[in-house]
């Protein structure tokens, strides 16, 4: 049967489109008359009633905004608080001469002479009874000059508003974030009722992630107003209640010791409890004042923010992805353990480089007189190169690919702030949907040997790294990391903690191949040979860690604009991990340097610091 | 067929068109009719405006420069014929998709901020596709037998779905719905057939239990206040109650321009933007609002006799669907401020302060200008 052939019939599609238009029209007047039938209803039908209505309001409610809850550290110090600010109002009936009252102000010097245009205008768009800022945030110096003259200024207030801010600023600004003024988009997403008359909302971070237990819950008042719109009197007031106190699990001991040890320099420091998951300490340098932001920054200001070449608004720790480097080594050896590729006491002899049969390219070590005839325990300690090469490419990039994603490496950890980065392990799968060209898309046998020292693609953020640092020092138990201690209401003080989440663990791993690398690890921070030894000596404590060199093959698209810093951002990124005490670990940490060069001279110090820091108080 | 709009007589039109206006008119492509309606309307919405906001001047003059914007836009669509028209619809169509991604893709951490600062002039990719859909669909219905095979109609669920989608998620359950809507416009006007129609509808009625589910818990309040508005004083409740008196005590001549109470004392929430609408029925009572929905109707009824006499099926679908969604957001938002249906935060088109629908708005009037202006041109 041949199929039917439909073609257009133009005639016949003329006059489908015609019936349908005349249903459109009957369905656009109908609605039309179902609008116009209630606007008779309203306005003729019920016009006495609303008539009546409309002249007896004078009740309008307003809505008093709740306190945002504060952001307390894991003993209780105040990160994020609001504290008064306080602002010169002006109402302009009461105000005898306008005209002289403005000069006066300026050249007393509390208002400056270029804000007097627009103070001039919205004057004289309001109505007189309506109070007009004349000055925001002033100063000790300005409320005293103000508060000598008031009696020369009727007309003239203080009022004390509450601002959103932050004691330690900088040293805890990515981890908390900001508040800012409510935006168009912010309005899409939030109940209008319950921000009727608050102007700030959480940005980012724990301001953003928290919005909803900090914000707290709007009242009312029902203000009997005179025939101009005056407030005459408040007839009833249902309070506002407060936003619930947000507990982090952040110890500031550990956090301003991170920030004292990044301060000038371009990096991320993340401490995270191994036994709960709890993050100690979550640091990325630079960074913002979130005072100033919270305040409202001029668009100069922004805009010098954004452009800042050392980036202060990028938060690295959440979303910086560096090659890991050596730091990978512990998890490579557990993957030779676990697969049988290699025991703790098989050896490999080193003699500065490594390579594959039948090349000639040679894989050096940064030894280059190489270590000589290392095991798993000289291998991590001295983080001798061409044992991994030669674990590595036994092991095959594929499993050891899928091991390392055991440790969380390759995917978002889960932290309870948003923006988060996955990181990257590659596998000969992900190479060939990564790449366009087919001479591309092959994996190479040689970057399974670079990928065993955590060189080419393999990418993770400091704080993935903090997490497979914790996962190690629990021995393959994970938990999802989390700032999120729990809440406390600000009324009644009752405070809940939140459980700590598990997440899957490394799987079928020997307690002797965990001891067998933490050893090497030990070996790291005291070990005749350590590469960080002299970070670990004359602790009060055991601890064990491991230091990684990542070498830098992209350069951010800002910075090739200015050539003398060229060479100091293609220096080696510095990295660290490290975790204490050795039998039970508290602490896992770990640091990157950006451009550090070294990371166990600059990189290992700082974690030494954030682990004295928080070991120093009693658990 | 008659070549006067509403089966005025011909003399009149014939006067214009051989005057100095009339030329002016057919050199820009500009439609003499859609003119005065959109005209009209404006003229309104800044009396209005002028009275909900304090009788500020610089607000106003905001509005104004936004309104040039937009007739800027006007004047550009009108002078691309119909068939460039068809032909650029899928590239604007795929550029709309490109943003949107963009715009998922590129979300968090400058956003935040950027959001709180609104640096220069924000750009919605959910705008582009207001257009862009319905332009695509009747580019896609064009060359086709209709009413569409069931081919075809799938072919119509995939590009109606990935903007939606993406729009949804961002997001914008508002512009998504309406986006929907002017795609199915563009699908009924085509002829799809009962069959099809009743199915979509029992559909529809069988997915509200499930909107309910995904709907934020503010937007449950809204469909809820609807039925109790004294329940929720603060928030769309409030805003209901209030503009109702603003309308009601309006009666039949109004309050006076300057002189609506619920307006002036702000009792009246919004009263610039999504319930302008109260203040118009407040100052200029029954009449004024009946002034304004006429104009709205000569726009829609100009559009649909434009969609009626245009040549080709991609015209023909477009000026229809164009015209039908335009009525759509004016029955909405005015059903809403009067109560008749949940609070959805669509603005009053061309009457309500802002100007990012506007633009969007005007460029369709230009498309339908262009296919009137260019259809007589062939013609001659």
């Amino acid at each position: 049967m041949a199929p039917t052939l439909r073609i257009k019939d133009h005639w016949r599609e003329q006059q489908l489109f015609t019936g349908r238009l005349l249903v459109a029209i009957l369905f656009v007047l109908g609605l039309t008359g179902l609008v116009v039938g209630r606007l008779v209803q309203l306005q003729v039908g019920k016009y006495e009633y609303y008539s009546v209505q409309s002249s007896g309001n004078r009740i309008r409610v307003e809505p008093v905004p709740p306190i945002r809850g504060l952001i307390l550290d894991r003993n209780g110090k105040v990160l994020a608080e609001n504290t008064p600010s306080y602002q010169l109002e002006m109402t302009p009936e009461q105000v005898p001469d306008m005209a002289d009252t403005l000069t006066r102000l300026v050249a007393s010097g509390i208002l400056p002479e270029g804000d007097l245009p627009e103070l001039k205008e919205m004057v004289a768009s309001r109505r007189a009874f309506d109070t007009v800022v004349v000055a925001e945030r002033l100063t000790d110096e300005e409320l005293a000059a103000f508060a000598v003259r008031r009696p020369h200024f009727p007309g003239l207030d203080i009022r004390a508003r509450l601002g959103r801010s932050y004691p330690y600023g900088t040293a805890a600004a990515h981890l908390l974030g900001y508040v800012g003024g409510i935006s168009a988009d912010d309005k899409k997403t939030l109940d209008p009722t319950a921000y009727a008359g608050t102007t700030h909302v959480g940005k980012i971070s724990v301001e953003r992630s928290f919005e909803t237990r900090l914000h707290g819950t709007p009242g009312h008042e029902d203000v009997v107003v005179n025939v101009h719109g005056r407030k005459m009197q408040v007839l009833d007031r249902v309070r506002s209640l407060p936003g619930e106190d947000v507990i982090l699990t952040i110890d500031m001991d550990a956090q301003m010791a991170a920030n004292q040890g990044l301060q000038g320099k371009r990096g991320a420091a993340v401490a995270i409890d191994p036994r709960n998951g709890e993050v100690l300490a979550f640091v990325s340098t630079p960074a913002y004042d979130p005072n100033a932001i919270s305040a409202g920054l001029s668009r100069r200001a922004y805009l010098a923010l954004q452009e800042d070449l050392d980036q202060p608004m990028f938060n690295r720790a959440l979303r910086g992805q560096y090659p890991p480097g050596s730091t990978i080594k512990p998890m490579v050896a557990l993957a030779a353990l676990h697969y049988g590729v290699a025991t703790a006491e098989r050896r490999v002899g080193c003699r500065g480089a490594f390579s594959l049969p039948g090349s000639s390219h040679r894989f050096r070590d940064w030894k280059p007189e190489g270590h000589g005839s290392v095991d798993l325990y000289n291998a991590i300690e001295q983080s001798c190169d061409v044992y991994f090469y030669t674990v590595a490419r036994e092991l095959g990039i594929d499993r050891l690919g899928s091991f390392l994603e055991s440790f969380g490496l390759g995917s978002v950890t889960g932290i309870d702030i948003g923006g988060e980065k996955t990181g990257l392990v590659p596998s000969i799968a992900w190479k060939k949907k990564a790449f366009r060209r087919p001479g591309e898309q092959v994996w190479f046998p040689g970057e399974t040997v670079i990928a065993g020292i955590g060189q080419g693609y393999m990418l993770v953020t400091p704080l993935q790294l903090a997490h497979a640092t914790a996962t190690i020092a629990a021995k393959g138990q994970r938990f999802q990391p989390t700032l999120f201690r729990g809440t406390r209401n600000s009324a009644t003080g009752t405070i809940e903690y939140e459980a700590p989440r598990p997440l899957p663990p490394v799987p079928d791993q020997e307690p002797a191949q965990w001891a067998a690398i933490i050893e090497g690890m030990h070996g790291v921070m005291h070990g005749p040979r350590g590469t960080a030894r002299a970070v670990g000596l004359n602790a009060p404590y055991q601890m064990a860690g491991k230091s990684g060199t990542a070498q830098v093959f992209t350069i951010g698209q800002k910075e090739k604009y200015i050539a003398k810093d060229v060479a100091e951002r293609r220096r080696d990124h510095a990295l660290f991990i490290a975790f204490a005490p050795l039998e039970a670990p508290r602490i896992a940490v770990a640091v990157v340097i950006e451009n550090g060069e070294s990371g166990s001279k600059v990189a290992a110090p700082i974690a030494r610091a954030v682990m004295d820091a928080y070991l120093r108080n009693p658990s | 067929m008659s070549t006067s709009a509403f089966g005025l007589s011909l003399e009149p039109r014939r006067r214009v068109e051989q005057g100095l206006l009339g030329r002016a008119l057919r050199f820009l492509h500009l439609d003499g009719w859609l003119l005065v309606g959109i005209g009209g309307v404006l003229l309104i919405s800044l009396l209005a405006l002028y009275s909900a906001e304090g009788q500020q001047l610089t607000e106003l003059l905001d509005q104004v420069a936004r309104m040039l914007v937009a007739l800027g836009a006007l004047l550009f669509m009108a002078q691309i014929s119909p068939s460039w028209l068809r032909r650029g619809s899928p590239l604007i169509y795929a550029l709309g998709i490109v943003l949107l991604i963009l715009v998922m893709a590129t979300g968090d951490i400058g956003k935040g901020a950027q959001r709180w600062l609104d640096l220069g002039v924000r750009f919605q990719p959910s705008e582009i596709m207001k257009l862009g859909l319905p332009m695509t669909l009747c580019w896609l219905l064009h060359d086709r037998p209709l009413p569409p095979s069931f081919g075809v109609l799938l072919i119509v669920v995939v590009l109606l779905v990935v903007p939606v989608g993406l729009i949804a998620e961002q997001p914008d359950l508002g512009t998504a719905i309406l986006i929907v809507l002017s795609g199915a416009v563009v699908i009924f006007l085509a002829g799809l057939g009962w069959k099809y129609l009743a199915a979509v509808s029992a559909l529809t009625g069988a997915a509200m239990p499930a909107l309910w589910l995904v709907m934020h818990d503010y937007q449950r309040k809204r469909v809820l206040t609807l039925l109790d508005p004294e329940s929720d004083p603060l928030g769309a409740g409030y805003h209901i109650i209030q503009s109702k008196i603003a309308i009601g005590s309006g009666g039949i001549f109004g309050k006076g321009w300057l002189n609506g109470t619920q307006g002036q004392l702000e009792f009246l929430p919004e009263r610039h933007t999504d319930f302008i609408f109260a203040v118009i029925g407040e100052e200029f009572g029954l009449l004024g609002a009946l002034a304004l929905l006429l104009l709205y109707l000569l726009i829609v009824g100009r559009g649909l006799y434009i969609a009626a006499s245009a040549p080709d099926t991609f015209s023909r679908l477009l000026a229809g669907s164009l015209s039908i969604t335009f009525f759509f957001y004016v029955f909405v938002n005015t059903a809403m401020v009067m109560g008749l249906i949940p609070v959805v935060g669509v603005p009053l088109p061309l009457v309500s302060a802002g100007g990012t629908s506007m633009v969007t708005l005007m460029a369709g009037f230009g498309i339908l200008m262009s296919i009137q202006t260019h259809r007589k041109l062939v013609a001659r």
